[in-house]
């Protein structure tokens, strides 16, 4: 608890200070965040609210273009949504998605990291080769798999409305390796220092030893990644949604509103695709830089 | 050849500005690449749809596009020329010795794919076998009739009462090879939602132009022309192989169009009509199509499946059926959703097929009254149910539905679409998954191009197991009407069997059975190196394709 702390209270901000790719970044992340926090307040659209949309709106192009409407400042699609209130609310999705299936992945991850690298011996071998052959699939292909699995488990049809959360157990069950991976090799180095000696002298049982004294040390890493693969899950959700197999068009997300969006991609209404699409990319890669910022700035290589 | 051409002229137009030896190397270059494509290029005919073809059974979807596919490789007794004319299959010809008896005259040296000799015997197991009860085609033969074998080329259909209209739909009734059958273990109909499949579902073996050689269900079927066809001295088609894909992506489909990747694609979506019809290798064929959408409501379950109302079925009610109907705008579908390619319809018949369709008119678009009539019926705040759509198997299927449900929305009714591969859509929604479904979309293209196809396969009463109009989704049943169905079937008088028709037709819309919604247009992408014939009911055959290089 104590090194994280320090690290949140001098050298970070610090380091935040001097990086304005990452400051930019933050605005960015943080001002989607918000919409998306707050859309049912700002968005001036409900877009499930299927009573509010009227038909004889729909493919409205933007507010400057002619022919806009000032109700639709970024267009309407096809059924007559406000793309500019579906972005909102579909970043609100896409980034719950995200956060849900990263902080899956990092309990997953952390706690078989934290027994393979305390345990070692058979338990560490059985781990650590799932975790080998997992990584011989790309994220994707495995996100994929599991939601295919999930969805013949739960029959066609039944899928309704349980979309988020087989989209959350299919990403989360497909990053946990990386978290396991490091976290093991932390634990590695951590469980043979004094602290744990002393803890195991006074009677301290081994969950107790694992949770509450080695895991605040080898946090550290393990936020780093987290925040890369918060941008990779936003950008998975995204892909699963644009194959069909995420979240359904009642319930869109980023991903989804590209995918719908896509089929008037010949047909001059390009609206309906490019705004999603530049929302989805900036978050994503706002994300990300955050990440990087990060990963260099906890680096102490790079000081 | 059209590989080898470019290269050609390219080095041609280089090598005008070469020296005489480079040049002469360049034209010995053309010379060879041209050479080897030259004799008799096997012409391909490259075709995409949105939906799959999945099963090759042709007795277990009774939906046009793949009664079109098996078309090609399957013939009727009967076929129909390119305006819908009846005309000679694989029966030469056809009499009535008395009113209840209906000769037919084989055709012979017919033979099918796999070698199997055509006789009377493979007439009569196909007529056992499309009254099975999976089958999905049961109507198209009466199910009091029998058959009896005259000899080989000659069989006789005895009929319980005169039916003048029985060959009507039998162009889709396909004529299975018995041998085959029993040597492969398929004389049993293919069910769609088996879990085993027999050989009919997977391999195909018919006496029609084309024959299937591989079939990867959902991506690609290939065909190769069956130079042994009887039909080949009439048909122009000069396709020798053809290369079918689904894809379901309609911007992807477009883009392979335009490209030259692709022939043919149908449906070309509404939004892209314009860019295909002006494109200067493309053409755009469309027409007014003879399906009609509808939404079907369930009014046979005591309770819905899938609604908040508990302990009543809503639909029961006509006050909940009308409210549904004057809630849909069917205008803003016409203007928004299909951008004007529809027609908005009254029946589930096209007006083309129905002289008297003109008596007929759709319910008013009037929210406020939809809402007034629900309050009546005991909804003031309107209830909860699902809806199950297809979403690749008609023009804009799920747009559509997206729409219907925010239109509901407005008269309290929370509709929660459920859009499906129409695939799962059939299987689950229809006779295979026993009706599992309460309210939806479906299209109907009458096969016999009558009304009596419509009374007979949409809205006769029928029991779950699909004895009576298979194709009642929604399960609607009154007798009145279904008692007109023998006497329009013996009329022989015009005037008067088309007044039984709009009898029955009236009580329909009476009764709010079903909620017709519109004929789509139909909408074909076409590159203009091909010429086809493009049939009214949307059916594609491939031995009128002519493809140039």
């Amino acid at each position: 608890m104590n090194r994280l702390r320090r690290i949140l209270g001098s050298d970070l901000l610090w380091s935040f200070t001097r990086s304005p790719g990452a400051m930019i970044a933050a605005t960015v992340a943080f001002g989607l965040c918000l919409c998306a926090l707050f859309a049912p307040l700002i968005a001036p659209q409900n877009p499930f609210d299927l009573a509010s949309l009227d038909l004889m709106d729909a493919r409205d192009p933007p507010v400057w273009l002619s022919g806009g409407d000032h109700r639709f400042l970024l267009g309407s699609d096809s059924q007559g949504r406000d793309i500019l209130s579906a972005i909102f609310f579909g970043a609100r999705i896409s980034i719950g998605v995200s956060l849900a299936s990263v902080a899956l992945a990092l309990v997953i991850g952390v706690s078989l990291g934290l027994v393979a690298g305390y345990f070692g011996g058979r338990v560490e071998a059985i781990v650590m080769r799932a975790a080998d052959v997992q990584l011989t699939f790309p994220a994707i292909l495995t996100a994929l798999l599991i939601n295919g699995a999930a969805r013949a488990v739960l029959g066609p049809g039944r899928v309704a409305g349980s979309e988020f959360w087989v989209l959350v157990i299919s990403i989360g069950l497909s990053f946990w390796v990386q978290y396991a991976r490091t976290v093991r090799a932390s634990t590695l180095v951590e469980r043979h220092k004094d602290y744990v000696a002393a803890a195991r002298l006074i009677g301290a049982s081994a969950p107790r030893i694992m949770f509450t004294h080695v895991l605040p040390n080898v946090l550290g890493p393990v936020l780093v990644i987290a925040t890369i693969n918060l941008a990779l899950a936003i950008i998975t959700e995204a892909t699963l949604s644009f194959l069909g197999v995420g979240l359904p068009p009642s319930q869109p997300s980023l991903g989804t509103l590209v995918r719908t969006g896509n089929d008037y991609l010949m047909s001059g209404e390009w609206w309906i695709v490019f705004f999603p699409g530049v929302a989805l990319a900036a978050l994503a890669l706002s994300v990300n830089i955050i990440g990087d910022w990060l990963r260099d700035a906890l680096n102490p290589r790079l000081r | 050849m059209r590989e080898a051409a470019l290269p050609e002229a390219q080095v041609g137009i280089e090598g005008f500005q070469m020296k005489k030896t480079t040049v002469f190397m360049a034209f010995a270059l053309g010379v060879a690449l041209a050479m080897p494509a030259a004799p008799a290029a096997a012409v391909t005919f490259r075709h995409a749809f949105q939906g799959d073809l999945k099963g090759l059974d042709p007795y277990t979807l009774n939906e046009t596009f793949t009664q079109a596919m098996l078309g090609n490789v399957y013939e009727g007794l009967t076929r129909r020329d390119a305006n819908l004319k009846i005309v000679p299959g694989l029966a030469e010809s056809w009499e009535t010795p008395e009113p209840t008896r209906w000769r037919f005259h084989l055709r012979r040296g017919v033979k099918f794919a796999g070698g199997e000799p055509f006789t009377a015997d493979d007439v009569i197991f196909s007529f056992d076998r499309v009254r099975q009860p999976e089958s999905e085609f049961k109507t198209r033969v009466p199910s009091d009739a029998r058959i009896e074998k005259i000899d080989d080329y000659t069989i006789d259909f005895v009929l319980a009462r005169p039916n003048p209209t029985l060959p009507a739909e039998w162009d889709t009734w396909y004529i299975l090879s018995k041998s085959w059958a029993e040597a492969n273990g398929a004389t049993n109909v293919q069910p769609a939602t088996g879990a085993q499949l027999n050989a009919f579902a997977l391999k195909s073996n018919g006496t029609g132009p084309y024959i299937i050689t591989s079939h990867e269900p959902g991506v690609k079927t290939t065909f190769k022309k069956n130079p042994g066809w009887w039909g080949w001295k009439d048909a122009p088609g000069n396709v020798d192989e053809v290369v079918f894909t689904t894809i379901k992506q309609d911007a992807t489909r477009v883009a392979a169009l335009l490209s030259g990747e692709l022939d043919m694609i149908e449906p070309v979506p509404v939004q892209d009509m314009q860019r295909v019809a002006s494109n200067s290798t493309t053409d755009m064929l469309a027409g007014p199509e003879l399906r009609t959408i509808h939404l079907f409501m369930d009014q046979k379950r005591d309770e819905l499946k899938y609604s908040s109302v508990k302990g009543k079925n809503p639909f029961k009610d006509i006050r909940v059926r009308k409210a549904f109907y004057e809630a849909i705008d069917i205008e803003a579908i016409k203007t928004k959703v299909m951008r004007g390619m529809s027609t908005p319809a009254a029946l589930l018949i096209t007006p083309q097929l129905y002289s008297r369709a003109g008596e007929f008119k759709r319910l008013p678009y009037d929210p406020a009254d939809a809402k007034k009539l629900l309050a009546e019926a005991g909804y003031p705040d309107g209830f909860e149910l699902t809806m199950h759509c297809p979403n690749d198997r008609y023009v804009n299927d799920e747009q559509i539905c997206l729409a219907v449900t925010s239109m509901l929305a407005k008269i309290g009714v929370k509709a929660k679409l459920e859009a499906l591969p129409k695939a799962v859509f059939f299987g689950r929604a229809g006779l295979a998954g026993g009706y599992d479904t309460s309210f939806g979309m479906l299209g109907w293209t009458p096969s016999g191009f009558d009304s009596l196809n419509i009374f007979q396969n949409l809205t006769g009463c029928r029991d779950d197991k699909g004895n009576g109009s298979p194709f009642n989704y929604g399960g609607y049943c009154n007798p009145k009407v279904d008692a007109l169905i023998p006497k329009i079937s013996v009329e022989t008088d015009p005037e008067k069997r088309l007044d039984y028709i709009t009898q029955a037709y009236r009580m329909l819309t009476d009764d709010v059975s079903h909620i017709p919604l519109h004929q789509q247009a139909l909408s074909w992408g076409v590159s203009k190196k091909v010429k086809l014939v493009q049939r009214a009911d949307d059916i594609l055959l491939y031995q009128w394709v002519v493809k140039s290089e």
